[in-house]
């Protein structure tokens, strides 16, 4: 009995299992992916980071230079053998929807089952019951133009889901929606992906769509992959700035001492008990971070004089970005209610005293 | 005293220079037309047309003209589709080569088209020798005309019309499992649909104002290769009114041609 040699690094029980290599221009790509059924992955990162030239490639729609792309055990690109686009099995939604313009909801629907060949009255049938699944039975005859942005993109993702993609691959999905219509679509998103039995891969800059969407983050920079985990990880132990920023913390590289001290840049660090030494990270939510307008009394470990650098009011609550003084290029982000920044009068320029107790702050190894 | 009456006068005259040009362009446009019908005797119209070689002309102009503008969509759609959606270098020397005939003088192309397909030419002397064929002076030869000089303009204008269509739209026709001809037809060609009729027409009034080349490849015989604006041109020497009658016929057509796409497509 003879199996055909894995590919080096295959996983093979994975439903998807990519290693990416890709170029576009001067840019270059090197990822690997890797999700199992019903399982949905983010990609987050900085505009162009890779996240969308990933999600081509995966597509089909550009070349792997070099890499794999395998889904539920059959190749669709091994080196110089890649399968078209229109031969792969993959379903894609973009920010701008892309409903053909000409044909209703329900022909836009039906146009995938009708291009992989269904008679017309299966496919017709599939995409009716791809709308309801959606609730949206009710736009059927409708032209693009005649609908909503969220209605569109509904009607959009029940197009991509109607062929039973092996590969779902969302492109912003969200991104071009108002506020409501997106919490609204993100919902019909999440229930409709629940009982999607492919695997998806979700391109976003919106934590919020990848915390609520995904079972996994997978942070792009320059190409490569900076951080991969569990959101729940990822958000509570970034690894690079950038992540750090979508998430929300103060991120800081340094050095863990003894078990109590890290220095950074910017000097010594308190922070909770950790038992490793070495390289390390030390993260703190700008909520932990308390401001003064002079030195506070018998003063927590952690204590620096800061002048404000901006304040940005959401609601009740208050952004305010610090700068310690006489340490140019570091900052620190704190988190007030309104209230405080009244009472402390916080604008530009002005000095505080920003301070974060200890059991705040969180050491982990680099 | 009133300080804005300078600067309306200034506009004035301003307009006043723009005006004087402007209405020279367009009565050398529309003065020949006019005159045209002025000078046509209206109740002798029935009888000049149904003169003997001009009903034969407008009924071969017509066939021609027809299986023009069905070979120009059949075989030029899918040229313009290539050209739209080609990176490929060459694509600049192909687009390059098929506009040739929009600024070459027709007789020279009817020249080239006899060195093509003439007994003696490339294609035609193969043809002869092989099948006996002998395509110029025939109605495959006014065809052949009609369609080297009026396929450019169909070309150009659907490759235009498909480069319009966002290139995403195919992307996505391609994830849901639609080949390329699928995606030709069943989306770039609707929503370029517009642009499609206009190179139509654009076509069809070339083919059917096609003289230069016809006469210079196709010759001028009666009900075999007059086609009506060669059949205007004869008439001329012999019977001015019936050229008249037919020039006014044609005249008709395109309006009703150009109306028609006006209303429907364009705005």
């Amino acid at each position: 009995m003879t199996a055909p040699p894995p590919a080096a690094g295959a996983h093979l029980d994975a439903h998807l299992d990519a290693h990416l290599v890709a170029a576009r221009g001067t840019f270059t790509l090197e990822v690997d992916l890797r999700a199992k059924q019903g399982q949905v992955i983010a990609l987050l990162g900085p505009n162009g980071s890779g996240k969308t030239t990933a999600l081509h490639a995966l597509a089909g729609l550009i070349p792997l230079r070099d890499g794999w792309i395998r889904v539920a055990g059959e190749p669709w690109a091994q080196g110089r053998r890649q399968r078209q686009a229109s031969t792969r099995h993959t379903g894609l939604v973009v920010a701008d929807h892309l409903l053909f313009p000409h044909l209703t909801a329900l022909a836009n629907v039906a146009f995938g089952p009708r291009a992989r060949g269904r008679p017309r009255p299966v496919a017709t049938t599939r995409a009716r019951a791809e709308l309801a699944a959606l609730g949206i039975a009710d736009l059927a005859d409708r032209r693009p133009r005649e609908l909503s942005h969220g209605q569109a993109q509904r009607v959009a993702l029940a197009r991509a889901l109607a062929t039973d993609p092996a590969l779902l691959l969302l492109d912003e999905p969200l991104a071009a929606l108002d506020p409501d219509t997106r919490a609204q679509v993100r919902a019909a998103l999440h229930q409709r992906l629940a009982g999607f039995a492919g695997a998806t891969v979700l391109v976003t800059h919106d934590p919020l769509d990848a915390l609520t969407l995904a079972d996994e983050l997978v942070f792009l920079d320059g190409g490569r992959v900076v951080q991969q985990g569990r959101p729940a990880e990822a958000i509570a132990r970034p690894r690079t700035p950038y992540v750090a920023q979508v998430v929300g913390l103060n991120l800081y590289a340094g050095h863990a001492l003894d078990g109590s001290t890290v220095h950074t840049a910017w000097g010594a660090v308190v922070a909770a008990p950790h038992e490793h030494r070495g390289e390390s990270w030390v993260a703190f939510a700008p909520s932990a971070v308390a401001l003064y307008p002079a030195r506070p009394e018998g003063s927590p470990r952690n204590t620096w004089e800061v002048v404000v650098a901006g304040v940005e009011v959401s609601g009740q609550r208050a952004r305010v970005r610090l700068q310690p003084l006489g340490m140019p290029g570091v900052s620190l982000a704190s988190e007030v209610t309104v209230a405080s920044v009244v009472a402390l009068g916080l604008e530009p320029g002005v000095r505080a005293w920003a301070t974060v107790k200890a059991a705040e702050v969180a050491a982990y190894p680099a | 005293m009133r300080p804005d009456r300078p600067g309306l006068g200034a506009e004035r005259r301003g307009r006043a220079v723009l005006a004087v040009p402007a209405a020279l362009a367009l009565g050398l446009i529309v003065v020949p037309i006019l005159a045209l019908l002025a000078r046509i005797d209206w109740s002798q119209l029935p009888r000049h047309l149904s003169a003997p070689g001009v009903g034969a002309a407008m009924r071969l102009s017509a066939l021609t003209t027809t299986i023009t503008v069905v070979v120009a969509v059949v075989l030029g759609t899918p040229l313009a589709w290539l050209l739209a959606r080609s990176r490929h270098p060459a694509a600049r020397w192909v687009r390059a080569v098929v506009t040739v005939p929009l600024v070459l003088p027709p007789v020279v192309g009817g020249v080239a088209l006899l060195m093509a397909y003439g007994r003696r030419g490339v294609v035609g002397g193969v043809l002869f020798e092989a099948f006996g064929w002998q395509v110029p002076f025939t109605t495959t030869a006014v065809v052949l005309a009609e369609i080297f000089v009026a396929m450019p303009f169909y070309v150009v204008a659907v490759e235009g019309a498909l480069r319009g269509v966002d290139v995403r739209f195919d992307q996505v026709a391609a994830t849901l499992g639609a080949s390329p001809w699928r995606t030709l037809v069943r989306v770039a060609l609707p929503m370029a649909w517009p642009g499609v009729a206009a190179g139509a027409a654009l076509a069809w009034a070339r083919a059917l104002g096609e003289f230069g080349a016809t006469i210079t490849f196709a010759g001028n015989f009666s009900g075999t290769t007059q086609t009506a604006p060669l059949a205007v041109y004869t008439a001329l020497e012999s019977d001015p009114q019936a050229a008249l009658a037919l020039s006014v016929v044609m005249l008709g057509v395109c309006i009703v041609v150009l109306g028609a796409l006006r209303g429907r497509w364009a705005r």
